[in-house]
């Protein structure tokens, strides 16, 4: 059993080295941004000792930008510090809102978006809402940068495409135009705390006449990742966003679901709420959209 | 394993201290600093007894490396109380019998300090949502969340 | 005595003793001491719900470098089931079981040894519920197990069956116009105190032992510790530190004896925490049960007969509270004919603990429920249904005695009256009430009075405060002294400071040690006045004690002025020595404590959800000393029933794995669930102790259990039976009644 280290390199190129490296002589590093998945995991289900390369003093992990076209928000930014941004809460509601799900005020502290996406759970609440505002992952790592979308970065229950010597910068969302609105709801036993049970995230664009254009809508924990459902969105699209449509996406997203029965929820449960919550996260992305 | 030196500040004293590379901020104040205010009660970030603040911003310790805590600031339930005695919020969790068996006190004081230093004026909906990382199994949170609302309005009257 | 008037301290709401040293981070906590060359040790644990172990070998844990120490359960020799359950010896009987034990130079180096120790295992099928540990041809948990010890019977996995039964049951249900029945589970849910077990330990060349730890009773940590060791209790000390919850789960040992075992080998103190896990898969819980109830009332209300059948998991051993869940079932009724049973059944999950009025809960969730199934039946209001047959003073509980002055109809007087049950539910809502009972206790408290020489109060005794029952003494020893309570200061001392004592549970402390304080005033009260006597040349029935001073009796002829508390120790060396006072006890007469409690919940027809809107508790105090803690015992049980109600609930698998053992998945109540817990202290004083207190802690956590059912019922139209009302299982219920 080898021992536990700690490094917080200063620049993108010494951590892709030090990942690469490590690697290369079959230690294991594991990469730590806010902790609050790592620490946890850390102590009880995976205790085995490993190199923690924190990303956080990197410049590009904090980047925060707004652009006409693009919104970046870099991969070690904390929930906390998202949701005191105006301008980026004001673009993304939905999304800012999933990273305000996760945790308590103390976890929203640390926790960051892209740990939430790399730690690749089903249920990790961003990820619906990544995925329904068309979020592109920016990594790097030894064969330079790729940019992945994130419905195809993830490969399964913990698991993701990137490699040993890879790590993720930040995500690239296309910024909303026009009657443009996001949102995303997750269902949960309590009103804080818990894993999300199911989860819908839904962003659509109207035109002058309130009919739908555009539509992507997101689902997590009920299936091994969190799933694109086009079927949810062409119900939508077209549309005015009105019952029956909203209804018909509900039933998309229930149909797309393969949930699991576990301590968090049934079969049955997460199939019939998936769609509840895209319903009542279409109207919110709509009404929203109306005000935008 | 190779200890780490860190050098951080805690309660606004320079602090030097080895900590292993996977221990929490919490084990460093505690086991390394000997502040065992700060309490530990299922070391998961579920319960809110770790609760500090990091450069000024609420976290879980048990969530936060020791040797992440290099050259930041600490701030802890043993700097609450200044020189001239309690901070308002200690005195109004004494006077509301806000804690019974005390032992998520310090974190609940930390975290509601935090609170209302970010917003002045919170109404009751926000101070719930604000301390739902904060697990208390005896009171029920009554009392709690009206010491935290009397302290609001004592802070907001002028002196 | 009860009807004690002008009470000058006693009721009042001062800021509790330990109070400053509790917001500061000060106080000291099980986990918080730090000896130097302390080991950390850990536990190795079962991974099997049942298995028969076949070898344990510590070689290769022994061999690491920074282990010290290493145990298994034949170095734990005595202690009966007890032992047997804080070291596994034959078998393992539970996922979590302790196994072994490891002492190192860090917690984590004992984590990581761990690993290196081999159990041979066995596996064996596990016992997971009720239904299968009673069926025909059941694995037995214990093959030597007979129920109620016969054992000219086959060997069951029921250890014990109860029975109380009055009248005549059939005729009663034959003569009722109406009969309701139900049958209704309640899962396992632990006490969930924030603090973990946590102690340290220490033993010298003399074999004289200290330990340090968080519990609720000195005490019984010490003749416990001694059982399991095989040792003299005088050969133990037991320091309680302050501790950090525990609702009945601290009144037992986990870890003492392996500490101090440890301790022996290494010669080195030995500290040892539980991780939130272990407290989840190896400490408390309390019973999951399954009742079945019915009743029998006349058109008008009058209840003819009713009948209970309660089975409770016990655990792996045997000592379920069903004894408490029968005396409870129907004791807010005064009935002619009754009927019931109580099964205490093992299964291969950790050993239950007292939780909170243990027992009582389970049984009157079912009861509760089905007395509001029968006033739904008979369109009766549920406050009305339960005044027409309430236990009132003379009523003979279905336990045995009759009750003295119960404070049941003026809570339920109180209830009607209240405003919060005159205005209806919000629209979409539905109310739920129900009854809460709890019996309390008394037992035996010690408590001694020092009085320093400007006359400040010292009171030592031996009930660990889990609920600021500090600051109750000094209420107490303020009133009966006549001496401001910033004089005073109460202390819980350790095994060999004070007197023996009780552990502090089923609502004894207040009443109980507090019957201890105030005698022992009394105590300081009578040397006082001879005293006073003394200086002033009088005959000490020539004294008074007035207002906290000796003053001469009416008609005394003496040109003297009063004698304080203060100015009598000033002086105490001139007359006889410092001034100590003394009582002990076997306190008798607790009192019971009824409560009526309502709540008002609103249910999401589409996820499931249940939104706790109001909720208000009504509890007959007796005497509220410290009205602030009456109420936040009040608060705190409610919401620990409200989540045993909604989410709380032990998750295992098919083999008997606890799936949600932590915070994240066994959801207890967090502050924005829950609303402000409305409150209304009743006091009917009871007759057994001075200034009338009940002990109030355990009643509130019984109503809202069934409260909540019977909200749910209410806005849902139709019943869920079992508990937790968790959103799968309301909206499978929602869609299966359309």
């Amino acid at each position: 059993m080898g021992d536990y280290a700690y490094a917080a390199p200063s620049t993108v190129d010494s951590t892709v080295e030090l990942l690469s490296n490590t690697a290369q002589s079959g230690g294991r590093a594991q990469v730590l941004a806010g902790g609050t998945d790592v620490l946890v995991q850390m102590r009880s289900v995976d205790r085995e000792p490993r190199l923690l390369v924190d990303v956080k003093q990197l410049a590009e992990t904090n980047k925060l930008s707004i652009g006409d076209e693009e919104i970046y928000i870099g991969a070690a930014i904390a929930s906390a510090v998202l949701n005191e941004n105006a301008e980026l809460k004001g673009k993304l509601p939905g999304l800012i809102e999933s990273a305000d799900l996760i945790g308590s005020t103390q976890i929203q502290g640390r926790c960051t978006i892209g740990g939430n996406l790399c730690n690749s759970s089903p249920a990790g609440d961003t990820i619906p809402a990544l995925i329904a505002n068309s979020a592109v992952c920016h990594i790097v790592g030894a064969d330079g940068e790729r940019n992945v979308p994130v419905e195809d970065f993830l490969t399964g229950v913990g698991t993701n495409c990137m490699a040993p010597h890879e790590f993720l910068l930040g995500l690239r969302i296309p910024t909303p135009k026009g009657r443009t609105g996001d949102a995303y709801l997750r269902f949960i036993p309590r009103t804080e705390m818990d894993i999300a049970v199911a989860g819908a995230g839904v962003r659509l664009t109207l035109d002058e006449n309130g009919t739908c254009t555009e539509a992507r809508v997101g689902i997590g924990a009920v299936a091994p990742t969190a799933l694109v459902v086009p079927d949810a969105a062409a119900a939508l699209i077209g549309s005015n966003v009105d019952e029956a449509a909203l209804n018909a996406a509900a039933d998309a997203c229930s149909a797309a679901a393969s949930p699991i029965t576990d301590k968090r929820g049934t079969v049955e449960y997460r199939t019939k709420v998936v769609g509840v919550l895209c319903k009542r996260a279409g109207a919110i992305a709509r009404d929203r959209a109306v005000v935008a | 394993m190779a200890k780490v030196h860190v050098s951080t500040t805690v309660n606004g004293q320079p602090q030097e201290v080895l900590v292993e590379p996977n221990d929490s901020l919490l084990d460093t104040l505690r086991d390394g600093l000997g502040l065992t205010g700060t309490k530990e009660g299922c070391a998961t970030g579920d319960c809110g007894a770790c609760s500090v603040t990091l450069d000024g911003r609420l976290v879980c310790s048990c969530l936060v490396l020791g040797v992440e805590a290099d050259g930041k600031e600490v701030g802890t339930i043993e700097g609450v109380a200044d020189g001239d005695g309690l901070h308002v919020l200690q005195q109004k969790f004494l006077e509301h019998a806000a804690l019974q068996c005390g032992v998520c006190t310090p974190g609940f004081i930390v975290a509601a300090k935090a609170l209302l230093e970010k917003n002045p004026d919170p109404d009751e909906t926000t101070i719930r949502y604000w301390l739902a990382g904060n697990l208390c199994r005896c009171t029920g949170y009554d009392k709690i969340v009206r010491a935290v609302q009397d302290a609001a309005s004592e802070l907001a009257t002028p002196a | 005595m009860a009807e004690a008037v002008d009470l000058k301290a006693i009721g009042t709401r001062p800021v509790r003793p330990d109070g400053v040293e509790k917001v500061t981070g000060r106080a000291n906590f099980g986990a918080d001491l730090s000896l130097p060359g302390m080991l950390h040790a850990k536990i190795l644990r079962s991974p099997h719900a049942h298995a028969r172990i076949k070898s344990v070998d510590l070689s290769g844990a022994l061999a690491m470098d920074g282990v010290v120490a290493a145990i298994s359960g034949k170095d734990l020799p005595g202690g009966g089931d007890l032992g047997v359950n804080i070291l596994a010896k034959d078998k393992a009987l539970y996922h979590g079981h302790a196994v072994a034990a490891v002492a190192a130079r860090s917690a984590y180096i004992a984590e990581v040894a761990l690993d290196s120790i081999k159990v041979e295992y066995e596996p064996l099928n596990p016992v997971l519920s009720i239904d299968a540990a009673i069926a025909d041809g059941a694995t037995l948990v214990n093959e030597s197990m007979h129920t109620n010890g016969d054992t000219s019977q086959p060997a069951s996995n029921i250890a014990a069956i109860t029975k109380f039964e009055r009248g005549d049951v059939e005729k009663g249900f034959a003569d009722a116009d109406v009969v309701v029945e139900g049958e209704y589970r309640v899962p396992t849910a632990h006490q969930g105190y924030i603090e973990p077990h946590a102690c340290t330990a220490t033993i010298n060349e003399e074999g004289k032992a200290t330990v340090w730890c968080c519990t609720q009773g000195q005490f019984d940590v010490r003749s416990m510790t001694a059982q399991c060791l095989e040792m003299a209790v005088s050969d133990i000390r037991v320091i309680p530190s302050e501790i950090g919850g525990g609702f009945g789960g601290k009144t037992t040992i986990y870890l003492e004896p392996v500490a101090v075992k440890l301790s022996a080998i290494s010669g080195r103190p030995v500290k040892m925490v539980m991780s939130r896990e272990e407290v989840f898969r190896a400490t408390g819980p309390t019973s999951a049960t399954l009742c079945r109830t019915k009743i029998g009332a006349k058109n008008d209300g009058t209840i003819t007969a009713a009948s209970a059948w309660l089975a409770y998991e016990a655990g792996a051993f045997p000592g379920a509270p069903v004894g408490p869940g029968c005396m409870s079932v129907l004791a807010p009724y005064d009935l002619e004919n009754f009927a019931i049973e109580g099964n205490d059944v093992l299964v291969n999950k950790p050993k239950v603990a007292a939780y909170r009025a243990p027992g009582a809960p389970q049984s009157m969730h079912a009861m509760e429920c089905t007395i509001d199934e029968l006033a739904r039946k008979l369109d009766m209001d549920p406050l009305e249904l339960r005044l027409k047959n309430c236990a009132e003073e003379g009523t003979v509980a279905p336990y045995g005695p009759q009750f003295p002055a119960i404070g049941l109809k003026a809570c339920l007087e109180a209830a009607k009256e209240h405003p919060n049950y005159t205005t209806p539910p919000a629209e979409g809502q539905g109310r739920g009430v129900a009854v809460g009972f709890w019996f309390n206790i008394g037992m035996q408290s010690s408590a001694e009075i020092r009085i320093a020489e400007n006359g400040a109060v010292t009171i030592m005794e031996g009930s660990p405060d889990i609920g600021g029952s500090r600051a109750s003494m000094c209420l107490m020893a303020a009133e009966t002294l006549g001496v401001p309570y910033k004089t005073i200061n109460a202390h819980v001392g350790d095994t060999e400071a004070t007197g023996y004592c009780n552990t502090t549970g089923g609502s004894r402390t207040t009443f109980a040690t507090g019957l201890a304080v105030i005698e022992a005033c009394e105590d300081i009260i009578t040397q006082c006045k001879q005293r006073a006597a003394l200086t002033w040349e009088l005959d000490v029935d020539q004294v008074d004690w007035q207002d906290g001073q000796a003053v001469p009796k009416p008609g005394v002829n003496a040109d003297v002025k009063p004698l304080s508390l203060a100015d009598i120790a000033r002086s105490a060396g001139r007359t006889g020595g410092p001034l100590l006072g003394r009582a002990s006890l076997n306190a008798q007469g607790p009192g019971a404590s009824f409560s009526v409690n309502w709540t008002d919940v609103e249910v999401d027809r589409e996820t499931g959800k249940v939104d706790v809107a109001a909720f208000t508790a009504v509890q007959d105090a007796g005497r509220a000393i410290h009205p602030s803690y009456v109420e936040g015992q009040m608060q705190g049980g409610a919401v620990q029933g409200l989540g045993w109600a909604l989410n709380e609930e032990y998750i295992y698998d098919a083999n008997g794995v606890m799936e949600n053992a932590g915070f994240l998945d066994y959801r207890v109540p967090v502050t924005s669930d829950m609303p402000m817990i409305d409150t209304q202290i009743i006091e009917v004083p009871n007759p057994s102790h001075p200034y009338g207190v009940r002990g109030v802690g355990e009643t509130p956590i019984v109503a809202p259990l069934a409260a909540t059912s019977n909200a749910v019922r209410d806005a849902l139209g139709f019943r869920i039976n079992d508990l937790p009302l968790s959103p799968p299982r309301v909206l499978e219920a929602i869609d299966a009644n359309g």
